[in-house]
């Protein structure tokens, strides 16, 4: 739980002199330096952990250390500037994108109050501006004739250690939810500028631990939990029994790493380990069983998450390698995708460009409805909102939508499927399908507009609690709003980071209010052959009717 | 600090002018020379910047996706702002481009007791902002008059409507009024807004009072100060025959006028300014988001970054795989007997 109580930091958002509550600062934003004190950074990257990253990715990650972000001195390496600017350098040579959001940024202040963190900080420097600014003060003064002849008058100021803190700092406090560049007129997309600011970072061995961890554990293990093959299987048959204690139904479906299945279904891995997603789990199980899937699940690709993407563009491509490979060797005709938010970011925008074109695979189709998915047909892999949407549409499905009747829903946009793939109504028509009492979000905080879970991109770790929560506030005052006004006690989303993080937003700020995976909602409604007369849903909460 | 110092460095571009104005060999200067000069780097600026950004390849496809995308054929898409088709990005981009579209989406977040966060519309960026942009167009497009003989249609009819009220002599064009009015705001904007004016960099201020300076000089020029216009018309347009003279008494304001116009094309592509050339190039508006159904290429994506093999894998978890009936490519090795019943026994 959050350091300080719900009640303090009502009033504090509220009252603390800040830029969100019509304080002005007292000092320029050059002069104000950032101060790592417990609960506001994030625990550095173990030696060992930096140490197996850099056998298979040599020089990404710095020389591995012990470090102290509290401290002066971070043992960086003695030419540490010179890793950073040539960094830079190799990064502008890389990516346009880089070069225009350094070069067009006019200040207009659009984005300023965008973003959930200074929404809930009311910080400036978490304006995507200024966050932007931070790296593009020192691209001015070493990259721009502008900074080299004018230096501060064009905005330009020197790598320093300070600068340094400030990018450690700032850099994550930016969850790369893009909702600013949703805003900018030019587009620039701070996500874009958070993970060249974290590569450069990683280049002098700044890093955190709970990100690369999780990396090494994927690398290995197949998922970021750690959990060995043997572990995974137990995990996600144990939920057979509870299947079977909710629904009456023993299924038979489940199974590992078979060669030949038509199908494999990849999705984060937590949806094995931790409620609720454990329930969305079982209801994704549900729903294969009810219309005979022929599919697998890899124990060696068993994390859909990619926890690379908050590092280093080497470290996302080689995670998500797996997926393909493993594709591959289990000759299965495409790909199935659960509910993961950064997941399908990089799925989607990155994962064929990098690791493609995945020719020994077939454009996905609908075994039962036969629909072609025509929008991945080179990618190959098929989003579950996408197949269960057309499943619906098809009327494939044996509903009862009244067993949800025992909640009232709401929907969470994750930032990326959003603003990264543009996965709007697909989940928006499963649930007006499985449920009778849904009701939007303010329109202000839903779809392109909405507000991320506020401890994404590898910050929902517990030293940090405070600013997670500040983080989220956006989000959490918007279900506040629907609770408020409908009785909405459930907010639904499509993202395993979701499913952890708004679990403990909710319990801080709308403890009235749980969470669940969309599939859940399904599992629910879901008739299943052979069936018993329901009591409870997946959780075993008493369904509308059967409190009794 | 941040303010004053440009309109210092502005002030001393208007000194400047004026003293070049009275100095034998200034007016020359000013006039024929500078502007050449000026519209040299102006051109050369930009094309050497637009040439600087898409000198870097465009790696990954990423599209912010502000709207539904292509799917299921019974799900509407948003076929705007969020493009399947270049078709579509092209339409996108003029919304963006001619309409400021993203802008328009603009909101003002405010913190209420509660706590309770509230959204309101907050459309006067965006109104002045095109404000400010559409008649700086204009303004230009009517100085075209002065570079050319016979004075092209379009340019008289723009002459034409910006007048229409037909007050005053010489007629009073509205575009002047709403131009620097729209400046007044992006200013004042600037200095009473908290953390507008909090981001606000010397680089933000300098370019404002620099086109206020040309925008006020041009109105002094018109309709209060008098300069021979006949004289003006034939420096342009030798300037655009490469024929220039300067003949009779044109006016010191004038020569300012011509040397802030100067030091805005010179500063241009060294500048913020860019962003009208970088409004193009932006990776997040001008792609398509057809990233599952066409395969983007990077050109340096490295191939010899290979994932950790299954085979590795199987070679680490074998055992706790054959155990727990999880398939295996390659079977344990056969133990050997004496061991097997060795463990038997215990």
């Amino acid at each position: 739980m959050a350091d300080t109580k719900v009640a303090q930091m009502k009033e504090k958002v509220v009252k603390e002199p800040s830029l969100m509550t019509g304080a002005v600062p007292a000092k320029d934003w050059w002069d104000v330096e950032a101060v790592f004190k417990p609960g506001n950074y994030c625990y550095p990257a173990k030696k060992s952990i930096v140490e197996y990253h850099n056998k298979s990715l040599p020089g990404i990650f710095g020389v591995p250390r012990e470090w102290d972000p509290e401290s002066d001195d971070w043992h960086l390496p003695e030419n540490w500037k010179e890793i950073i600017l040539n960094g830079l350098k190799e990064r502008l040579d890389k990516f346009r994108s880089l070069k225009i959001f350094m070069d067009c940024c006019v200040r207009c202040g659009a984005c300023a109050d965008k973003c959930h963190f200074f929404l809930g900080t009311g910080d400036p420097k978490n304006m995507p501006v200024l966050r932007a600014e931070l790296l593009r003060s020192v691209y001015r003064n070493d990259f721009t004739l502008a900074g080299k002849l004018l230096g501060q008058m064009a905005g330009a100021r020197p790598m320093t250690f300070k600068v340094l803190k400030e990018w450690f700092m700032y850099f994550y406090q930016c969850t790369e939810c893009r909702r600013c560049s949703v805003f900018c007129p030019y587009g620039i997309d701070t996500a874009e500028v958070t993970m060249m600011a974290r590569e450069l970072l990683h280049l002098v061995g700044v890093g955190t631990n709970w990100i690369l961890e999780p990396a090494a554990n994927s690398n290995r293990t197949g998922n970021h939990l750690g959990l060995q093959p043997h572990t995974f299987k137990e995990n996600a048959e144990f939920l057979l029994d509870d299947i079977e204690e909710a629904t009456g139904v023993r299924l038979q479906n489940l199974n590992f790493n078979r060669k030949g299945a038509e199908v494999l279904f990849i999705f984060p891995s937590a949806d094995v380990f931790a409620e609720p997603g454990i329930f969305t789990f079982m209801g994704y199980l549900l729903l294969f069983e009810h219309i005979g899937l022929d599919y697998t699940i890899s124990t060696y690709t068993s994390e859909g998450g990619n926890f690379g993407l908050f590092t280093h563009n080497s470290l996302m491509k080689k995670l998500n390698a797996k997926m393909y490979a493993e594709a591959d060797r289990l000759g299965v005709k495409w790909i199935l995708g659960g509910e993961c938010g950064h997941m399908w970011r990089v799925l989607h925008q990155y994962m064929d460009t990098m690791n493609g074109p995945a020719n020994f695979l077939e454009v996905p189709k609908s075994p039962i409805t036969g629909t072609v998915f025509a929008n991945a047909a080179s990618t190959k892999m098929v989003h579950i909102s996408e197949f269960t949407a057309d499943l619906l549409h098809h009327n494939k499905l044996k509903l009862d939508p009244s067993r949800n009747d025992h909640r009232t829903v709401t929907y969470h946009d994750s930032c990326n499927t959003a603003r990264g793939m543009g996965l709007l109504e697909e989940p928006r028509h499963i649930l007006k399908s499985v449920c009778n009492n849904f009701h939007e979000m303010p329109e202000n905080t839903i779809r392109e507009n909405t507000f991320c879970c506020g401890s994404g991109t590898g910050l929902n770790t517990g030293e940090i609690m405070d600013l997670r929560m500040r983080g989220g506030l956006p989000r959490a005052n918007a279900v506040r709003h629907v609770a408020d006004k409908h009785g909405v006690n459930m907010l639904s989303c499509v993202c395993a980071i979701d499913r952890a993080t708004l679990l403990a937003l909710n319990q801080y700020w709308n403890p009235d209010v749980e969470v669940c995976g969309v599939s859940e909602l399904v599992g629910n409604a879901l008739i299943m052959e052979g069936e018993k007369e329901r009591e409870t849903d997946l959780r075993f909460t008493p369904l509308a009717g059967m409190e009794g | 600090m941040r303010i004053i110092n440009p309109l210092i460095a502005v002030l001393v571009l208007v000194v400047v002018a004026l003293v070049a104005a009275q100095v034998p060999g200034g007016q020359a200067l000013v006039g024929i020379i500078l502007p050449y000069l000026a519209f040299a780097v102006f051109l050369g600026g930009v094309v050497y910047r637009v040439v600087y950004w898409a000198s870097s390849p465009v790696p990954f496809r990423i599209p912010t996706t502000c709207g539904q995308a292509n799917s299921l054929p019974w799900i509407k898409q948003n076929k705007l702002d969020c493009p399947s088709t270049k078709a579509g990005v092209i339409g996108r981009m003029l919304l963006e481009v001619f309409l400021f579209r993203s802008l328009f989406r603009n909101t003002k977040a405010e913190m209420h007791e509660g706590p309770k966060l509230v959204y309101g519309s907050s459309k006067f960026l965006w109104l002045f902002a095109i404000l400010f942009h559409y008649c700086f167009l204009v303004i230009v497009l009517r100085h075209m008059r002065l570079f050319m003989d016979p004075i092209p249609a379009f340019v008289a009819a723009l002459e034409f409507g910006d007048g229409f009220m037909q007050i005053g002599t010489p007629v009073f064009y509205q575009t002047d009024a709403i131009f620097l009015g729209a400046l007044a705001f992006l200013f004042l904007r600037r200095i009473t807004l908290t953390n507008i004016r909090y981001i606000s960099l010397p680089a933000d201020y300098f370019p404002l009072f620099l086109i206020m300076g040309i925008g006020i000089t041009g109105i002094l020029m018109r309709y209060f100060l008098r300069v021979d216009v006949v004289a003006i018309k034939q420096l342009a347009l030798g300037l655009a025959t490469l024929s220039p003279t300067i003949t009779g008494q044109i006016g010191a304001i004038f020569f300012v006028h011509v040397f802030l116009v100067c030091a805005l094309l010179i500063y241009f592509p060294f500048s913020k300014l860019m962003h009208m050339a970088g409004v193009f190039m932006s990776p997040t508006r001008n792609m398509i988001n057809n990233n599952r159904m066409v395969r983007h290429i990077n050109p340096w994506n490295d191939p010899k970054i290979k994932p950790h093999s299954y085979a590795s894998y199987e070679d680490e978890f074998r055992e706790f795989m054959v155990g727990a009936d999880i398939p295996v490519e390659k079977e344990l090795p056969a133990q050997p007997a004496g061991e097997e019943a060795a463990k038997a026994a215990e």
